[in-house]
């Protein structure tokens, strides 16, 4: 690997050493790495795409929130993975300040929302349409929500705004907010043993959809304005009663720093996008093939060169 | 209690005063809260109208602001960070775990390492410990997580000598001069009671997300025990040593050098230990600011649900801190060693040699066979998978599940939700009240005074329902804890053995990633206040535990023996002898027991809360520091006020027993 990436960089530099394009500097570009399979992936395989354009490589481990402070900052050089619902609003409040911006989407979309896995639907049949949660509010009970079902969101930060949802549809749940996406994991782990049916926030692409197979709930299709204007969505007299739009966007963003100091770096990952699929293998190899994130990014790349390809070469003249 | 401290010789006088004053205290506080209930209290007076708020978290934006950047000192802090700083942190991670920096020597083979702890364990405590040293490292190779381990390391090996001779020298600064003790004093204290987030951010914009923010973030939990025990040290050094030199003729330096320091070695070794235990303590912590490493690794861990592997993780944590802690024990009990003169110096000096020889030897033979050098993903032995399912198999017996199930919907619905109703229901100054009687019952007049001005600013902080809910979290925690930990503890007392491997469960329960805990709690209990109080439990009984343990098994024997010999019964002798000696010190492990609590409610919003933590954690996007340090305060204040009444009321009953 490391011999194929020294030689590749030498022909590189020999074949387009005298074009004239700007160099990329030297420094390390930093990726940050946050704490989910296929972000840690595709991190590592965006790395080895700068890495054979010949640039130097860091990695730097982070909370996926408090990372926009510093690439507004410099201190890391891009961000692969913002997803539009759950780190949007941080990343647009780093957009206000400066310092960072939108360097594309990827070809995949995400979708946020209400889901259960596959085992509640045999205690409830009616879903995955939204009125079904009603009848059944019953199954979801537990012992502090007395009658009424419970609903777990996503932690407040991510602002989910389920709360609100139950409210404008007049459903009969209880909306708890948990602390961190692994408080999610362990919720539907616990309710797998005895197949009790729980209601979780959860969304795609994500490894659980592998190790628990389910759907999302089908609430009122999403119309623009549905969280800021009252008439839209099916109560005329609420925001949020619609469900999340079901193709958010997952974009990269870039520091403000980035194009001059690596141009060429800068220039691949404006045109690199994933798409679902891709970004589910990568997750795969290491949730279910227990590999280590950096063989796995090294793995993808050798088996998905053709995929790459494009977009170095676009960048290298 | 109440009846013990009537055992107390006290002033016929100031009692009836203090009786006086705390019925005072107590009668307006019960007189506000019935008001409310019958609901004849002005809105005002239950809970500050949010127009009497002063924008606190503004203001201190706006002050951040200016330090940052009109003052400039983040340039002062970034040239640190990316000079000095870097350079240790990439010379050590290059040696430990062959990062590509100078010196370009690395990695070293990990037999090279296991070897060295073996020797060094040997030389601090003999076999048992060569065995434990040798034997954390070989298990951390071979399940696989050398390289993790190491970059953890890499950035403890600079964090931890930073906040030793930082600790060393301001706690010299604080025993010479007067004023330097008492500017650091609340500044220690306020630092060992602030919540971790609070300085995981300030840290990453002055130090540059990373390991050495993450290296920052350490050495600045690591450093008040360092500071405080150098300056008790020296403080106890005897007038004898003093004398002598002073009579050798030692100047200053040499004095300080030769004379205090060497006499303050123990007190200032336990702060070593304290130094490395707290490192350790932070290593999952730093993950969230870009330290590399076990900690980073056990987060991702976490976030796809592998229990396994995070559960090794774990161990090898556990590990790490047990034999860095035995060794420096060890080191603290061993006195340095004098030979005759004329020894050679090879036998002065075979230890260092021995370590010198092993290490050289391991990392030739290294070239030989790869496998001693580093084992690769396919060697390495770790069970992820099989403890997965064990610990899921475990979760999901019926007899758990039906015993879990009852103990979530009684403590749910019969405990925790009506205390936590009610605490809310208390208007604020009828709770600032109780407080303050509390303080005031238990420490005294100046403990009470502090009370009260601490939550009175968290009554003006604007955070107050957030605040009680923490503090609700805390007290069912703690009370919890002691219900448990306290007759552990006087069980375990009753043998040596017992005692010694309750304590050994303490050390690993304690620097055992908090984190993991709470994936259990939630699968147990699911996301609610039952999750968030076991997983503090575990953590808040420890301390009792192991200070009842101490506090009991220190008792005087002519004591024990005189309660023989006047013929009482087990019983008799632990309740009117044992017990009251040892209860200063468990009032110790009391204290800890809320410091520890309050550490931990801030970690239990990663399962879900609605406290001070949940709106720390909203902070960490990193575009509210003024919100951020203000929350943190106020977890600060809280603790503090509980630590001022709990230490005064110790002190007094140690002067009273005739203890120390």
């Amino acid at each position: 690997m490391k011999l194929t990436t020294i030689l590749s960089a030498a022909t590189l530099s020999v074949t387009f050493g005298s074009s004239g394009f700007a160099a990329d500097s030297s420094d390390p570009i930093v990726i940050p790495v946050h704490n989910w399979s296929s972000q840690i992936v595709m991190s590592n395989v965006v790395g080895l795409i700068f890495e054979e354009m010949g640039n130097n490589v860091e990695y730097v481990t982070t909370d996926s929130q408090a990372v926009y402070e510093s690439v507004r900052l410099g201190d890391v050089s891009l961000e692969m993975e913002v997803w539009e619902g759950a780190f949007g609003a941080s990343y647009r409040a780093a957009l206000g300040k400066g310092g960072l911006h939108d360097a594309g989407d990827h070809d995949a979309v995400t979708r946020e929302d209400w889901w259960y896995p596959l085992w509640t639907k045999e205690a409830c049949p009616g879903l995955p349409d939204w009125q079904a949660l009603n009848d059944c509010a019953h199954l979801f009970a537990t012992a502090e929500t007395g009658e009424k079902g419970r609903y777990l969101d996503g932690p407040v930060d991510w602002l989910k705004h389920g709360k609100e949802r139950a409210e404008a549809l007049g459903l009969n749940f209880t909306v708890i907010n948990a602390g961190s996406a692994a408080a999610l994991w362990a919720e539907i782990g616990a309710a797998e043993a005895d197949k009790r049916p729980v209601l979780v926030f959860n969304w795609t692409p994500n490894f659980a959809e592998a190790v628990w197979p389910g759907e999302f709930v089908n609430f009122p299709a999403w119309e623009d304005g549905c969280d800021t204007d009252p008439s839209k969505g099916p109560n005329p007299d609420a925001l949020y009663d619609c469900g999340n739009p079901t193709s958010g966007y997952l974009k990269k963003a870039a520091w403000d720093g980035m194009q001059e100091k690596w141009p060429n770096a800068y220039c691949a990952l404006t045109k690199i996008s994933f798409t679902n699929p891709q970004i589910a293998e990568m997750a795969k190899l290491v949730d279910t093939d227990e590999m280590e994130p950096e063989e796995a990014a090294e793995e993808w790349l050798a088996a998905n060169h053709a995929v790459v390809e494009p977009w170095i070469s676009a960048c290298q003249s | 209690m109440a009846t013990l401290s009537t055992d107390l010789p006290q002033k016929a006088q100031g009692a009836s005063t203090r009786s006086q004053v705390l019925c005072l205290l107590l009668g307006t506080a019960l007189l506000l809260t019935l008001a409310q209930y019958l609901s004849l209290l002005p809105a005002w007076l239950h809970r500050l109208p949010k127009e009497m708020i002063p924008p606190t978290a503004q203001v201190l934006d706006a002050a951040f602001a200016f330090v940052q950047n009109d003052l400039g000192l983040i340039h002062v802090t970034r040239f640190i960070a990316e000079g000095p700083l870097e350079f240790l942190l990439d010379t050590s991670a290059n040696l430990l775990e062959g990062k590509r920096r100078w010196p370009y020597l690395g990695p070293v083979p990990w037999t090279a390492v296991a070897g060295v702890a073996a020797v060094v364990g040997y030389a601090l405590g003999g076999w048992r410990l060569a065995a434990l040293g040798a034997g954390t490292f070989i298990w951390t190779a071979l399940i696989g997580q050398w390289k993790m381990a190491m970059q953890t390391m890499s950035v403890l090996t600079v964090a931890a000598p930073l906040a030793f001779a930082i600790g060393l020298g301001l706690g010299i600064a604080a025993w010479k001069y007067a004023w330097v003790e008492r500017l650091l004093k609340p500044m220690l204290s306020v630092l060992q009671t602030l919540p971790f987030f609070t300085y995981l951010l300030p840290a990453v914009i002055f130090f540059k997300v990373g390991p050495t923010a993450g290296a920052v973030a350490t050495v600045i939990f690591a450093i008040p025990p360092m500071i405080l025990m150098t300056t008790l040290g020296l403080k106890k050094v005897s007038p004898e040593v003093i004398e002598a030199g002073k009579m050798s003729g030692c100047s200053r330096w040499q004095m300080l050098r030769h004379v205090y320091v060497p006499a303050a070695r123990t007190e200032i070794l336990v702060g070593v230990n304290q130094v490395i235990m707290l490192c350790l303590a932070m290593v999952v912590l730093t993950a969230f600011i870009g330290m590399p490493g076990l900690g980073a690794k056990l987060l991702a861990m976490m976030g796809s649900f592998k229990l396994g592997r995070s559960f090794e993780i774990g161990i090898t944590i556990v590990l790490l801190a047990v034999t860095l802690d035995r060794m420096s024990k060890a080191w603290v009990v061993k006195q340095p060693a004098h030979f005759d003169k004329g020894t050679p110096w090879w036998i002065r000096h075979r230890m260092p040699l021995l370590a010198l020889g092993v290490f050289v030897g391991f990392l030739l033979l290294a070239q030989l066979f790869p496998i001693l050098g580093s084992i690769g993903r396919k060697q390495h032995f770790s069970q992820g998978k099989e403890i997965d399912f064990l610990i899921k198999g475990f979760l999901a017996m019926d007899g758990i599940r039906a015993v879990t199930e009852w103990l979530r919907w009684f403590l749910n619905v019969k405990v925790l939700i009506p205390f936590r109703d009610t605490l809310l229901s208390i208007p604020t100054p009828a709770f600032i009240l109780m407080v303050v009687s509390f303080s005031y019952w238990l420490g005294g007049r100046r403990p009470a005074v502090f009370a009260a001005i601490f939550f009175t600013i968290v009554a003006f902080s604007g955070w107050w329902d957030r605040s009680i809910i923490t503090l609700y979290a805390v007290i069912s925690a703690v009370v919890l804890a002691l219900m448990i930990g306290i007759p552990l503890g006087i069980l375990a007392s009753r043998s040596e053995a017992w005692s010694r491997r309750v304590l050994l469960a303490c050390d690993t329960a304690q620097t055992f990633p908090s984190f993991i805990y709470l994936i259990p709690a939630i699968m147990l209990f699911g996301v609610n206040d039952v999750a968030v109080i076991f997983s503090i439990l575990i953590f808040a009984t420890v301390p009792l535990t192991r200070y009842t343990v101490e506090g009991l098994r220190t008792v005087p024997a002519e004591l024990t023996e005189a309660a023989d010999m006047s013929g009482s019964t087990r019983r008799q002798k632990l309740l009117s002898v044992q017990l009251p000696l040892a209860l200063p010190t468990m009032a110790v492990g009391f204290n800890q027991a809320i410091m520890f609590a309050f550490f931990m409610v801030i970690i239990a919003a990663f399962i879900g809360t609605q406290d001070l933590g949940q709106e720390l954690q909203r902070t960490l996007a990193g575009t509210e520091l003024g919100k951020n340090f203000v929350l943190g305060l106020n977890v600060s204040l809280m603790a503090l006020t509980f630590d001022m009444a709990i230490t005064a009321w110790a002190e007094r009953r140690k002067q009273a027993l005739g203890l120390d």
